[in-house]
């Protein structure tokens, strides 16, 4: 298990950039999500204040 | 006949309703291949005989260099469609492409700039594969850039896209680059399958995250493509009888 982490001594290399690839395609999602969320609430508000102003 | 059938397709409450349930169709797949690509290419795969097992980079830099280009291509062309066919919905696509493309473009510069350092002994030099993705980046950022900073949709719409439709040329650069000139980096090693370059067990895990991030590009530009939609279509009246749901 401690070799795996190791990565034949390129650990310093390798695992930064897995961690950096997961953290961009987690942003994507998340970011995404919120705008969609962001998007539909702003919607609903229209249609609740009657005259979709905005 | 068929024409009826993409006019439909390219309809605000159409695309809106489509566009969420192909979210789910992309972005199941895409978590599976990811997971998968990642065991075959951090376990099971062998170490490589001359770069041992800073290789593995591979599996997370070169999708992310595809998507830089194939998102690239992907929003040049939809902008292209939007400005010819004057289609919102096409304007929308590439307007909720720039920033995926964008993130992996970083991505693919900053996991080759780490791989470099330990196999060429340096971070970066500004060579021609290098130096015109990074090119892409700026590509990117200028298209959202002049989308911003027009208030009016339309113009922003166009505007944007031309820029976008002539950064294309920078797409072959990108790729025949490490044929065209002198570069520390190393030639494709998939557009040698015919003569294949790489062992199975190798590659596999790279076709498997090659497909899967393509099909997770597909997923967030979905999402992001029904909040583009209800950002543009704000005052109609499909959103309030809720045909888009």
């Amino acid at each position: 298990m401690n070799e795996f982490f190791a990565m034949g001594g390129y650990a310093a290399f390798v695992w930064p950039c897995f961690l950096l690839a997961a953290i961009v395609l987690v942003w994507n999602v998340v970011a995404a999500r919120r705008l969609l969320n962001a998007a539909q609430n702003r919607v609903l508000r229209s249609i609740d204040t009657g005259k979709g102003r905005r | 006949m068929s024409w009826i059938w993409f006019h439909k397709l390219a309809s605000p409450p159409h695309g809106y309703r489509i566009a969420g349930s192909l979210a789910a169709w992309f972005g199941w797949p895409a978590f599976i291949l990811i997971i998968a690509g990642l065991y075959g290419g951090l376990v099971l795969a062998p170490a490589d005989y001359q770069q041992g097992d800073a290789f593995r980079i591979v599996y997370v830099h070169a999708p992310s260099a595809w998507l830089s280009m194939f998102i690239y291509g992907t929003m040049a062309v939809a902008a292209a469609v939007g400005l010819v066919w004057r289609i919102k919905l096409a304007h929308a696509v590439a307007a909720a492409s720039a920033p995926v493309g964008a993130s992996f473009t970083f991505l693919a510069l900053v996991t080759g700039a780490i791989w470099g350092k330990p196999m060429w002994g340096t971070w970066w030099v500004w060579d021609a594969r290098l130096t015109s993705e990074l090119l892409l980046l700026f590509l990117y950022a200028g298209v959202m850039a002049l989308r911003a900073s027009i208030d009016d949709r339309d113009r922003a719409d166009r505007a944007s896209a031309v820029l976008a439709i002539v950064g294309i040329v920078n797409l072959p650069i990108i790729h025949y680059s490490v044929y065209w000139w002198n570069t520390l980096h190393q030639e494709s090693t998939l557009t040698k399958i015919g003569k294949p370059s790489m062992a199975g067990e190798m590659l596999w895990p790279l076709l498997v995250m090659l497909l899967g991030f393509t099909l997770y590009y597909g997923a967030v530009l979905m999402v992001r493509l029904r909040a583009e939609i209800l950002r543009r279509e704000r005052d109609a009246s499909w959103l309030r009888t809720g045909a888009g749901s």
